[in-house]
């Protein structure tokens, strides 16, 4: 594909539609057969695997959150070991927080952003390749070692000394330790790519102010996971350094400290929740205005709430322990911050609601799910106001009731609109729609089984019940809570199961879904369903923030890109003003390979630390033929 | 309590399947700790609920509100656009208030909580994996001594417990009396609470802390001071002497067996402190952090079998034959 | 939908430098991601310092020698690392070939004081807390150095072939040096933690 024949101008400015759509799909399209697909660069290639993979990994977390239903259902109950029931508890948290949580909404940006902002592919598109390929091996590890018996049993944030080598035995910790590895470089690499497609790539004339909410939302988030992430990397180095090596950062005997790790793990834990959460928001600010049928109300106080809260998110942490006894008035200042965060919050459902108000609501699916979201999210802010307050979570910190706040929280603020998204951008992705009639059953049956499931949890916390027990005696009277709570799951379970039954079935026998079949407002719906390999055969020019309201029937576009190398725009930050035509690589091996030789490292590094060592050798060469220039026309200057 | 406050709970307990028998529940408050902290919680309920309800309110009006003509999406309509931004503005504004009210709310009660004693009853409490050590202190050498998963106190008086860990972080908690604190290895912490009725209130550790984190359970036993003045002098004395052969002959394998390597048992050559001590054990509720309650044929069976009973616990399985081990259970059953 | 046609762009150059390249902009993020671990390894260092009764644990101050000496090494490396930054905004490909070259050699340099800089320290990683911090601080940078001499020497490597005139590769000679930049001021808090400190 390197020497294209090009007769004389290599630009698309005299081609017409078909032609110019020929030449784009040779130069764009990933070549077949099993080494053209390891090779794909394309971010709708890699965001659709992305979120498929991310899915999967909820439908088994969702399947070990009912067996932790049917071992609780009943007192004494023996359907799950001790042992396996930490295991099953462990991994089900790690697996939703790490391989579904964090992934999938990173893989919505991947898929999503580059369109939404009108360019051709994300920046950086062999990182990106690269981070779905360490992302994978970093879910098989973990998937692996629980069926091997050797699933972390120690709590998705594996407190020390528990994880620590005195008692945290056998490789269990290891693996959850090296499974962050895994994912946390994952999320980094993605993080960066779309700090920088946002902040370069944007169509002509997509100021700030016209940037969709949704892609603001990914570029806050992309922020939190930079400043966030190196976090849990130097926690769990330095645990893996302590269980390998000899290392002492948490031996309270040599001068470690075991609130050393709460500290360094929440410094990230609690934006972690913002990096799940903010996304979402972005969702619904999204699909509150398509379906209401207006702009969204308060662009600028959206924009706002969502820097307000990635800052605050940095100054929670404390309140994940305010029961390990420090000082007061370290105490009360997280209070009031963590109080403090319901109020971009508060803004934030305000705006949603005057949009909904002042619109013409039409009630699809996607909106359905809006509406459960806001209704089950504000119970979880509320319940998180609660705990914010140190005296009253002395009472509620580790018991059930924080289960139901969390799930509150991340189920109802982040999955409900998750769900939305996928009957939203469904049409875009797979060029077919998903059912209304069982889109409907599916939000109706989700929104019922999970209140019924979770809200109960509350008072179970409150009447006693502490988290992460595998069992209780029936003289608790807490059996016919959680017999309640495990049957109500069913419900919401047969909601999921819904929902992969019509998202499976509609992409096979799903209407196809036309351009813009919301008759929505941004770029991603000016281009066909699926978009091709090439995202735009002209690069659109903006001059709204809902260009296709603007202009509903043509769409103003830049001619002059060349059509023998790859080539995107760039434009200036602020303003969106053409910058240059800048060439996008093309498919490589070398990522695939850069992640299996990353992958051998860092699994050897659990047994031998000199797998660092020796492992970095691999690495180094991948990386090296990775960017060697090979004398493609993308290479030109 | 207030009567409002006793309407509440009374509304609380009529929720299915919530007990408010509760020897170990938030909602049953046994002192003024828990009793302050409840009022909390239900001062932030209820404020939380009206909140919810008004959002959900606006929701609907939102989603149900009748609407002429349909138009163009991108329609300009600046009186509209200014009468929804100051609903907005008015909707963040009293989100600050409540907020703000809600965080002094906060503070007070911590204020509130936090009253030294001089006059406080003062005792050690160690987590161990699976199993609450626990020393009552005292100026006079002589009359401190130790017991495990079990406490009792007097009621009407303050109790200060120092807090630590043996190995991993634990967590104490007795919700009828307060909140909960973290014992931490390394670290030195304290909890203080006062129990003003008689009663019998459960705790258990609440901080994740490994295989049988769901049974290191404790009492509370609340008394009065005369009744707990001689549940203190009967803990101070050495063990009971033995009265049958049985008991005789069960402190013979008790001593001599591996059982006196991790126990104490005072008044005998038992003296290990691997374990919990065992002087009055039978004088306890519960054995095994809460898991069995004190019968000769619950001695048996644990020490017969702890890995199956509670797996992984430190309690090894010592061969016994039959004899020694019913033997050994009158010995232990007889240690009133 | 339909086009119309409202930019021509085929004026524009073929690729972005500086603040309109993305990979400079992708440096950037980068810088901000190790430098937030750098900052979390720093305050790792003040909250053990913190909670020891006497710092150093059980050990003498580390000795001045290699780590200072490697200190110049790094302070100094940093005006040749300017002036190539500056004739590859020039494109003077001459004085970049010869920058470069320097530069791998005083990538490489700091190395050798840095492999005496451990035994220096006067402690294990596994004696106590205070050893581990200071191996991980000095370990974390060494990897650092690393990394960034390997891409120097790759740089440098293709400098003198066919692809060295490519204008791109100039780009990467900015950002190398952008990053190196990056690598010695990170060594200078670092730098205070570890032999200063101890000595206060």
């Amino acid at each position: 594909m390197s020497t294209l024949d090009i007769s004389s101008d290599p630009r698309d400015t005299g081609l017409d539609e078909r032609a110019l759509a020929r030449r784009l799909a040779d130069l764009w399209q990933t070549p077949r057969g099993i080494i053209g697909t390891l090779s794909s660069v394309d971010h709708k290639i890699i965001g659709r695997r992305y979120i498929v993979t991310a899915f999967f990994f909820l439908l088994l977390g969702g399947v070990l959150a009912l067996a932790i239903r049917i071992q609780l259902a009943k007192p004494e109950n023996r359907f799950l070991a001790p042992d396996l029931y930490n295991q099953v508890f462990t991994v089900h948290g790690a697996n939703m927080m790490f391989l579904f949580a964090v992934p999938v909404m990173e893989a919505f940006a991947v898929y999503l952003v580059p369109l939404m902002i009108g360019t051709r592919n994300i920046a950086f598109p062999r990182l990106n390749a690269f981070s779905y390929w360490i992302y994978l091996p970093g879910g098989i590890t973990l998937w692996v070692a629980f069926a091997l018996d050797m699933g972390p049993d120690v709590g998705w944030f594996a407190y020390v000394p528990l994880s620590g080598p005195q008692y945290g035995a056998g490789k269990r910790a290891d693996i959850w330790a090296q499974m962050i590895t895994f994912t946390e470089v994952s999320a980094l690499a993605v993080a960066v790519e779309l700090v920088v497609t946002i902040f370069k790539q944007r169509a002509p004339g997509m100021s700030l102010d016209k940037i969709p909410l949704f892609v603001w939302s990914m570029l806050v988030t992309s922020f939190l996971i930079i400043m966030a992430m190196p976090a849990i990397m130097v926690a769990s180095t330095t645990l893996i350094l302590d269980r390998l090596v000899g290392t002492h950062f948490y031996n309270p005997a040599e001068g470690g400290d075991v609130l050393l790790w709460q500290h360094l793990f929440w410094f990230f834990g609690h934006p972690e929740v913002y990096i799940i959460f903010l996304p979402a928001v972005g969702m619904v600010s999204t699909i509150v205005s398509t379906f209401a049928r207006r702009p969204i109300f308060g662009y600028l106080p959206l924009v706002l709430a969502l820097f307000a809260t990635g800052i605050l998110a940095f100054g929670l942490w404390v309140h994940h322990m305010f029961v390990v006894g420090l000082p007061r008035v370290g105490e009360s200042f997280f209070t009031a911050s963590s109080m403090a965060i319901a109020v971009p919050n508060g803004i934030q459902i305000f705006c949603w609601l005057a949009t909904l108000w002042d619109g013409r609501p039409v009630f699809k699916t996607p909106l359905l799910f809006v509406i459960a979201f806001i209704i089950t999210f504000v119970i979880g802010g509320l319940t998180g106001v609660m705990v914010a307050s140190v005296p009253l979570d002395t009472q509620v910190h580790d018991t059930y009731f924080v289960v139901a706040h969390f799930h509150y929280v991340l189920v109802g603020g982040a999955v409900f609109p998750l769900l939305g998204a996928v009957y939203y951008w469904y049409p875009k992705i797979i060029g077919r729609m998903m059912s209304e009639r069982l889109g409907r059953w599916v939000a109706g049956l989700v929104f019922v089984g999970f209140n019924l499931t979770f809200f109960p949890m509350h008072i179970l916390g409150l009447i006693g019940m502490p988290r992460r027990v595998y069992t209780y005696g029936p003289e608790m009277n807490w059996g016919s809570i959680n017999l309640f709570v495990s049957l109500s799951a069913a419900i919401l379970a047969a909601g999921f199961l819904l929902f992969f039954v019509d998202a499976i079935r509609s992409a096979f026998s799903g209407e196809p879904a036309p351009e813009n079949p919301w008759n929505a407002p941004t770029l991603e719906w000016a281009t066909s369903s699926p978009p091709p390999s090439y995202n735009f055969e002209r690069i659109p020019v903006v001059s709204s923030s809902d260009p296709l309201w603007e202009t509903p029937e043509t769409l103003p576009v830049a001619t002059g890109l060349r059509t023998d190398r790859r080539e995107l725009l760039l434009t200036s930050l602020s303003e969106a003003n053409p910058q240059a035509r800048e060439s996008s690589p093309r498919d490589s091996i070398w990522p695939f390979l850069a992640a299996i030789a990353t992958t051998v490292m860092l699994i050897s590094s659990i047994f031998s630390a000199w797998a660092v060592v020796w492992g970095s050798v691999p690495i180094a060469v991948t990386l090296i033929a990775w960017f060697w220039p090979k004398g493609t026309p993308e290479d030109a200057a | 309590m207030r009567p409002r406050l006793k309407a509440l709970l009374g509304a609380a307990c009529a929720l299915p399947g919530a007990s408010c028998v509760g020897w170990q529940s938030t909602l049953s408050p046994q002192g003024p700790h828990a009793e302050s902290l409840l009022r909390l919680i239900f001062a932030f309920a209820i404020v939380c609920a009206l909140v919810w309800i008004l959002v959900v309110a606006m929701l609907a009006g939102a989603l149900m509100r009748r609407r002429r003509i349909s138009r163009e999406p991108l329609a300009s309509r600046p009186r509209e656009e200014r009468r929804l931004g100051m609903l907005v503005g008015a909707a963040t504004a009293a989100t600050v208030v409540v907020i703000t009210g809600l965080t002094v709310l906060s503070f007070v009660a911590t204020r509130g909580l936090e009253a030294s004693h001089d006059d406080a009853l003062k005792l050690r409490m160690r987590g161990y994996q699976w199993w609450w050590e626990v020393t009552y202190l005292d100026p006079r050498p002589d009359r401190i001594f130790l017991t495990a998963n079990e406490i009792h106190v007097p009621i009407g008086r303050p109790v200060e417990i120092e807090l630590s860990a043996a190995d991993v972080i634990h967590s104490f908690w007795v919700p009828s009396l307060a909140g909960k604190k973290d014992l931490i290895p390394g670290r030195d912490n304290a909890i203080t609470f006062t129990a003003t009725r008689p009663g019998v209130y459960r705790g258990q550790c609440a901080e994740f802390c490994g295989l049988q984190h769901a049974h290191m359970a404790f009492l509370v036993i609340a008394e009065p001071p005369e009744a707990f003045d001689g549940w203190r002098r009967a803990q101070l004395t050495d063990a009971s002497a033995q009265t049958t052969s049985e008991e005789e002959r069960g402190r013979g394998v008790f001593t001599q067996k591996a059982c006196a390597a991790c126990h104490t048992v005072r008044g005998t050559s038992a003296s290990g402190s691997l374990g919990p001590d065992l002087t009055h054990v039978a004088s306890r509720r519960y054995i095994a952090a809460g898991l069995l309650e004190s019968t000769r044929g619950s001695f048996a069976a644990w020490i017969a079998d702890p890995e199956t009973l509670k797996p992984g616990s430190n309690m090894p399985n010592v061969p016994l034959t039959s004899d020694d081990l019913r033997d050994v259970s009158a010995f232990m059953a007889s240690l009133k | 939908m339909r086009q119309r046609i409202a930019l021509d762009v085929s004026e524009l150059p073929m690729h972005g430098l500086e603040g309109a390249s993305p990979t400079w902009w992708g440096t950037f993020a980068f810088m901000l991601l190790e430098g937030t671990g750098f900052a979390l390894v720093i305050a790792m260092y003040l909250y053990l310092l913190d909670l020891a009764p006497q710092w150093p644990i059980g050990a003498e101050p580390p000795r001045l020698g290699p780590g200072t000496a490697l200190t110049v090494i790094l302070i100094a490396s940093l005006v040749p690392n300017l002036f190539i930054s500056r004739w590859a905004r020039e494109r003077n490909m001459r004085k970049v070939r010869f920058g470069i070259v320097i530069m791998s050699l005083l990538g490489i340099a700091p190395l050798i004081p840095r492999a005496f800089e451990f035994s220096a320290l006067n402690t294990s990683w596994d004696s106590n807390a205070y050893g581990s911090i200071l191996w991980t601080m000095l370990g974390l940078h060494t990897t650092h150095i690393v990394t960034d001499v390997a891409d120097t020497i790759v740089l440098a490597v293709l400098m003198f072939t066919r692809h060295g005139t490519n204008l791109r590769r100039l780009g990467d000679v900015q950002d190398n040096a952008l990053y190196w930049n990056f690598v010695v001021l990170t060594w200078l808090p670092l730098y205070i933690c570890i032999y200063w400190i101890p000595r206060l």
